[in-house]
């Protein structure tokens, strides 16, 4: 419309579009017309400018290793502060199941853990940034769903924790199971599959409930701590991590059901097959050293091991580590550096830290749990 | 062409260098390349949404939602209704802070703003403290400090305050009867409708009567009598012919909380709170500003006239500052709207908060849920300046 007006407007001066080219400058003009076409190449480039740099992600997606080895650092999105799987410690170093993760694929690739960017993400903004390129891997305790996996441009090429809904009440409420919350509030965190799960539970249940969302976990968790909710709800591992912070934990009890399945793992922007395959590998690569009792205090013992699968999988026999875009020694690296997955379990999340969580679904699947590293072969 | 050139520029000139073509030629120019800009960013964006696998398009308005909103002013449940639905709700719950924000920040400020040149000493200083103290700390800190320090506070609902007649208040709000309206509240209603159309017409007699006779008629007691009045006798009416048109439920103590009656969320309230107090104070600087610009000869004129020091503020001072007051006045407004959207940090689902929170991140498409949030926000305020600007007409200084 306002194209229309103006063109209009324009012939109606006796002006037209082409008129531009043949220009015949009498010499006074000279000045002018240097101005008029400085103008134009101004136009020119901050046209081109914006165009080029508004929604320029798109041409990179196969390129998120190149970019990382390029960067000299890999970007990780992690959880603003979840004890056990991304929180920074008292001398600011990020710890925890995803962040090892993290540091897994910088050892993987740089042979140095400490190659990573950490940027807290709150759960309603992680995946706008992994899409927009903010981030090269989201390593944030999320959740793999059909409609993330398929609608949101992500892939998930791994599950770093199995893990279910789970609430958490004060004790002196006297409220034993989830099933007798009707009629209480609940905090949460919105944004989350959580968010989703607790109205289908709540209204599969035939119970009513008042929701009280909030946009990070720390402010859920203050709003619950503060006495705003009766009860707090989020995945059963975050229950227990969240509990520490409270102002007194023995208050607080987790109560027994767990009321959805929440397969937690890295996500990556979809299309970028390479990258993907490389942060599958490196979850395998530590989830098969502890399969073959591979750990970081000993595999450079075990670099000199005849047993074949721990060959190809430390790189003295194949090209395994080519195929991804590494050296062949990149499992080494990795469980040099970080542990298989076993050791990152127990330090982060297991006997060797505050959550005292035990391996149950995570324990291998030789130990009747759910990790199954995949074959390298 | 040639016809143009030769009306336009007397002495044979050149088209080119007539500054009028010139002119809208480089209006003409921009207008292309904005619009090419927008075209090109628009195209590439889904482009790059498409190659990225990520799904783009609006169709995500009619999908079921699938999560639960704490105040909902209309009936809305994770089963059956839809993002457009949610997003619907968080725009009311908007635009419910922000009306009454508006009203609470008006009667505030206003009354802070002329209390700070009162001639009281204590008066004006505790007003300047109020300003001073209110408009240099930022809004977050304030919405968190109601929040968490005030409301948080409160107690658990075992051991509510209780205010009688069904009234009590704790940490998860405030609780009171809710009316239940009978089939024949209509006609409640319909004598509220009379006596505000009654008041309408009472005054504009009055108002005539007065220009013609000098004579004053008591408008405020009789508005009062027709507004509140007609329906109170109404309701008494129906009561004793046996009908009962208005009853109320009641909050009872549940296993966890109040149930039923009616729930005002503490994030409402603090929400509420911080952008009143908040934009009362610079509302308070814009009326004394106001105040200010009218002359001192008025106020002296007007005390020689007899009038008193009240009435001087109310008929002469008052409608001369409006003038001076509307335009800051109306940006004030335009403030408290946007702030609102800070409600996002404690929980208050606002529109941003509903819709650019979890809406967005469940849907996963940001760039639809961020430009209907600006066009919202957009459109809000762009009715308000018009809405206002009809205001500051009607107040403006009329020729005679």
């Amino acid at each position: 419309m306002g194209l229309d007006a103006a063109s209009i407007e324009a012939a109606r001066n006796g002006h037209t579009g082409d008129s531009e080219g043949s220009i015949r400058e009498p010499p006074s003009r000279v000045d002018t017309v240097g101005e008029y076409t400085n103008m134009k190449k101004a136009i020119a480039a901050v046209a081109f400018g914006l165009t080029a740099g508004l929604f320029a992600t798109g041409a990179s997606a196969q390129a998120t290793l190149n970019g990382v080895k390029q960067k000299g650092y890999l970007v990780c999105g992690s959880n603003t502060g979840l004890a056990g799987f991304g929180l920074p410690d008292a001398q600011g170093n990020w710890t925890g199941l995803d962040v090892d993760l993290c540091r897994a694929i910088s050892a993987a690739i740089f042979d140095d853990p400490s190659k990573v960017r950490f940027i807290p993400l709150a759960a309603k903004d992680r995946f706008t940034a992994l899409q927009s390129g903010e981030v090269d891997v989201l390593s944030r305790n999320s959740t793999h769903t059909m409609s993330r996996d398929t609608q949101l441009g992500l892939d998930f090429p791994a599950i770093n924790y199995f893990d279910g809904q789970g609430f958490m009440v004060r004790k002196k409420l006297g409220v034993s199971s989830a099933k007798e919350l009707n009629g209480a509030s609940i905090c949460t965190q919105q944004g989350t599959t959580t968010e989703l799960n607790l109205a289908d539970y709540f209204r599969a249940n035939n119970m009513k409930y008042e929701v009280v969302a909030f946009a990070t976990s720390d402010e859920t968790f203050k709003a619950y701590d503060s006495g705003r909710c009766d009860a707090f709800t989020t995945d059963a591992s975050g229950l227990y991590a969240e509990r520490l912070r409270a102002s007194n934990p023995d208050d607080h009890v987790v109560l027994p059901e767990i009321i959805s399945k929440e397969p937690l793992g890295p996500a990556v922007r979809h299309g970028d097959d390479q990258w993907g395959d490389l942060v599958r590998w490196t979850h395998m690569a530590m989830l098969n050293a502890e399969e073959l009792g591979v750990t970081k205090a000993n595999v450079d013992q075990m670099r000199s091991s005849d047993n074949p699968e721990i060959k190809r999988l430390l790189g003295t026999e194949g090209k395994f580590g080519e195929s991804i875009g590494l050296t062949n020694d990149w499992a080494y690296r990795i469980i040099k550096h970080v542990g298989n997955y076993g050791e990152a379990f127990e330090r982060n999340v297991g006997e060797g830290s505050r959550l005292k969580i035990n391996r149950g679904q995570n324990a291998l699947w030789t130990k009747g749990g759910l990790q199954y590293g995949i074959p390298v072969r | 062409m040639q016809t143009v050139v030769s009306q336009t520029s007397p002495p044979k000139k050149s088209v080119l260098y007539d500054p009028k073509v010139r002119g809208v030629f480089y209006q003409a120019l921009l207008v292309v390349v904005v619009t090419y800009l927008f075209y090109v960013a628009t195209t590439n964006a889904i482009e790059n949404l498409q190659r990225a696998k990520i799904a783009s398009g609006f169709g995500f308005l009619d999908v079921t939602a699938g999560f639960d909103i704490s105040q909902t002013l209309f009936q809305f449940s994770a089963a059956g209704s839809t993002y457009g639905e949610a997003f619907l709700i968080g725009l009311l719950n908007t635009l419910l802070v922000s009306a009454i924000g508006i009203v609470f920040a008006t009667i505030l400020g206003f009354t802070i703003g002329i209390a700070r040149l009162s001639s009281n000493w204590v008066v004006a200083k505790v007003a300047m403290v109020y300003v001073e103290v209110l408009r240099n700390i930022p809004l977050l800190v304030q919405l968190l400090f109601w929040y968490i320090a005030v409301l948080g506070s409160l107690p658990h609902p075992r051991n509510s305050y209780e205010f009688g007649a069904g009234f009590y208040l704790n940490a998860r709000g405030l609780f009171m009867p809710r009316p239940l309206y009978a089939s024949d509240a209509w006609l409640i209603a319909a004598a509220f409708l009379v006596g505000l159309v009654g008041t309408f017409i009472y005054r504009r007699w009055a108002w005539r009567r007065q220009e013609q006779t000098g004579e004053q008629a008591p408008v405020g007691l009789v508005s009062l009598g027709l507004i509140l009045g007609l329906p109170v006798a109404t309701w008494l009416v129906l009561t004793l012919a046996g009908a009962n048109p208005i009853g109320v439920e009641m909050p009872e103590r549940g296993t966890f909380n109040l149930t039923g009656g009616m729930q005002i969320l503490p994030e409402f309230v603090a929400l509420l709170l911080g952008l009143s107090t908040y934009t009362a104070a610079f509302i308070a600087e814009v009326v004394r500003a106001g105040i200010l610009a009218v002359s001192r000869g008025q106020t002296e004129a007007a005390g020689s006239l007899g009038l008193t020091p009240g009435q001087t503020l109310r008929l002469v001072v008052i409608p001369q500052a409006m003038r001076v007051i509307i335009p800051p006045l109306t940006s004030q407004y335009l403030n408290l709207t946007k702030n609102s959207s800070l409600a996002v940090a404690i929980g208050y689902p606002d529109l941003v908060q509903v819709f650019m929170g979890t809406v967005l991140n469940q849907t996963g498409q940001a760039i639809e849920v961020i430009v209907i949030t600006m066009g919202v926000y957009l459109t809000i305020s762009l009715i308000t300046s018009y809405f206002m600007n009809i205001y500051n007409r009607r107040v403006a200084i009329v020729e005679r």
